[in-house]
């Protein structure tokens, strides 16, 4: 069997079951901002942040960006492997993908650092 | 693998039905909000920074460049919620069951949609 090496979970039916679980995740934070603005529409900057500094909030947030990370670079492996091929641009499509990969991989990282950064510095 | 099989499948040449162009809009807006992170989390750190920053965003928001940047984020956002909410639907064995339901099921992701980028831009350009 050959091994994918380059997607999050090493195997298809792992990240079909993150890639879900994430989703849950992202949809329950959005839909939670958007009843919080809903109930709250215009909030000062003390309410905001006593909203984002207390730790379930907390928590809930990092759990979401840790869902955008592992989502995204699920997801753009699959749009990669599709259409970054050999058969549809040639034969330096590998390299090409192979780049593409680590740049998202690495991009994704900054995304999680940088997130954590924001919510523990509040 | 060789590499001369033949491939029948251009894309280009075939019609396609609603049903495609609802999946290839949610991976388009997939890609586009992989890069719609940076200014969401720029605008989050900046709403949390300080009384000063939190308010500088108001500023920010009247600029029709960062309106459009906000604009193509949130409508992403909206599309991509609606259309992934629909696979996660399926995934539990609701309307999966003919083209026809999966048909009418993308049908009311654009219109959903449709409706949501709507108030979206309402509320970025009309407000």
């Amino acid at each position: 069997m050959v091994t994918t090496v380059t997607n999050l979970g090493r195997s298809g039916l792992s990240d079909w079951l993150i890639q879900r679980l994430s989703a849950a995740v992202m949809t329950a934070y959005l839909l939670f901002i958007l009843g919080y603005c809903f109930i709250n529409p215009n909030p000062n900057y003390e309410q905001w942040v006593s909203l984002h500094s207390a730790l379930p909030m907390r928590l809930f947030s990092l759990l979401t960006i840790l869902s955008i990370a592992a989502h995204a670079w699920i997801g753009i492996w699959c749009v990669l492997t599709d259409y970054v091929t050999v058969r549809l641009i040639g034969p330096k499509a590998t390299a090409i993908r192979l780049f593409f990969q680590l740049i998202t991989i690495a991009i994704t990282l900054f995304y999680t650092i940088w997130a954590i950064d924001i919510l523990w510095g509040i | 693998m060789k590499t001369k099989r033949p491939v029948n499948l251009d894309i280009g040449t075939i019609k396609l039905p609603v049903t495609s162009y609802v999946s290839i809009l949610h991976r388009i807006s997939g890609v586009i909000l992989f890069l719609a992170v940076a200014p969401l989390l720029w605008v989050f750190e900046a709403s949390l920074e300080s009384q000063q920053s939190f308010q500088s965003l108001q500023e920010w928001f009247a600029n029709p460049i960062c309106q459009i940047i906000l604009w193509g984020s949130l409508a992403a956002l909206a599309y991509h919620a609606i259309a992934g909410i629909r696979h996660l639907i399926m995934d539990f064995g609701i309307g999966e069951d003919s083209f026809e339901s999966g048909r009418r099921s993308a049908w009311i992701v654009v219109v959903v949609a449709i409706i949501a980028i709507a108030m979206i831009t309402g509320w970025i350009f009309l407000w």
